[in-house]
């Protein structure tokens, strides 16, 4: 590529302006407007926008995490909750009134604590820093984010792995006595010659292979198995809401393995690396790689069933009909929610 | 030099077309015009992007991750077009389905 002819001014500076001028104005539109879906589809944009500033900044991994999980997935979680709420009839799109007030003073503090951390700040650190340059011959993956997530700090990563089962268990607790051993969710049905159906059965293929691909490409380059897991969760789900995929029963022992497995198959190198007398989770220079993939191998597939049991939410049996209970065992079922109530799933 | 200005010419032509499409959006009266304008336009404009890039990769594997970009993204507008249509031919009532 030739040297492009000299321009007065950067001109990727206009394209950095209006990335942060769209960045505020969705964030914006965000809180200010009115109705909840109106504000979760900004906030999915948003999201998007943010991931373009992380490339802008040069973090591909954050921006490949904040498209995956921060837009993506935290985007269906909340749509997910506000079809939930508006089956429940308990959608409301008034506004929050003076509760909104000190929302906006919190989110001002928290934006000036930023700014002036911005500028306490020492000078930004050539990347990788002068240790981690030192260290990441040694760490067996070239990517400097992943040889700290998984080699440096693994210790860190376990936990979080762990943060997410938790998550889960805490929305499972919201699961009525009668649905305990219904599906995950609830029941999905689309037109089998359909355009979902259809487009469910295209994808999954090329899914699970960019999935794997992200993970296998994060020991060198940006990637991962947080990104690779969110992939293959996002197959999975398309699977399930086009019917093609029946959700597990909680109790199917497949997938009470595959959620602790990542979590399982850590601990348990862990402990192997000690045994062999290199201590808990400390990486011996040869075996690192290869202890990192399956390691990582393992983390996707419990982050990808993690998040698919997110979305789809706790059991729910047929409001009219629980699978294990008599009719009026619920006291805290919704009181004449008929099936075919409108904005029932379809 | 000359991959460079083709470079150019498709990603303004690109350009051309996501302009159309945002123009449609935002002009069209009804849901399914804004659908059809923002689907067929935006996917041609990001095809001939995609095309402007192909042209500055280095190797065979980046110009093949292009294409699945457009294609997965052609695949998914198609889909969602059609999934936001049907809930919008729902949304409006009877009158409108034989339309």
């Amino acid at each position: 590529m030739p040297e492009p002819p000299a321009l007065p001014f950067d001109p990727a500076l206009a394209l950095d302006a209006a990335l942060a001028v769209a960045i505020l104005g969705a964030a914006l539109a965000a809180v200010s407007g009115r109705g909840v879906f109106r504000a979760v589809v900004f906030f999915i944009a948003y999201g998007l926008m943010v991931s373009i500033g992380w490339v802008r900044l040069g973090s591909v991994d954050v921006a490949l995490a904040e498209a995956a999980i921060g837009a993506g997935l935290t985007g269906v979680l909340l749509l997910a909750a506000h079809g939930r709420l508006a089956r429940a009839g308990a959608a409301t799109d008034t506004p929050a009134g003076a509760g909104r007030g000190w929302a906006a003073l919190a989110g001002l503090a928290v934006s000036g604590a930023l700014v002036w951390a911005w500028f306490a700040l020492p000078p930004v650190p050539a990347r990788p820093g002068a240790e981690l340059a030192e260290a990441l011959p040694r760490a067996g993956v070239e990517n400097p984010v992943t040889a700290v997530l998984l080699n440096f700090r693994g210790w860190d990563t376990l936990l979080e792995s762990i943060i997410l089962l938790a998550a889960l268990v805490a929305v499972w607790m919201l699961t009525r006595d009668g649905d305990w051993r219904a599906p995950l969710g609830v029941p999905q049905h689309a037109n089998a010659e359909g355009v979902m159906a259809g487009f469910a059965r295209v994808l999954p293929p090329v899914g699970l292979m960019i999935g794997g691909y992200l993970l296998w490409a994060g020991a060198d380059a940006p990637g991962g198995a947080f990104q690779g897991g969110t992939v293959w969760a996002a197959v999975l789900l398309v699977a399930a809401l086009a019917g093609l995929w029946a959700p597990p029963r909680l109790e199917a022992a497949w997938f009470r393995a595959a959620l602790v497995l990542g979590g399982a198959v850590f601990v348990l190198a862990g402990l192997a690396l000690a045994g062999v007398g290199a201590g808990f989770l400390t990486l011996p220079e040869g075996a690192a790689k290869p202890v990192i993939l399956g390691i990582e191998l393992a983390l996707a597939v419990s982050i990808a069933v993690t998040l698919v049991a997110l979305v789809l939410g706790p059991p729910e049996g047929p409001p009219d009909a629980p699978p294990d209970a008599p009719p009026g065992a619920l006291p805290d079922a919704p009181p004449g929610a008929p099936p075919d109530a409108p904005g029932a799933p379809r | 030099m000359i991959a460079d200005w083709l470079t150019l010419a498709f990603g303004a032509v690109g350009l051309v077309f996501f302009v159309a499409g945002t123009v449609g959006m935002i002009r069209f009266p009804d849901t399914f015009s804004r659908l059809h304008a923002l689907t067929k336009a935006d996917n041609l404009g990001l095809g001939f992007i995609a095309l402007a890039v192909a042209l500055q990769m280095e190797s065979l594997a980046d110009i093949v991750k292009l294409a699945v970009i457009w294609a997965l993204a052609l695949l998914a507008a198609g889909t969602v077009a059609q999934l936001v249509a049907r809930a919008a031919l729902r949304a409006e009532g009877s009158e409108d389905r034989d339309a």
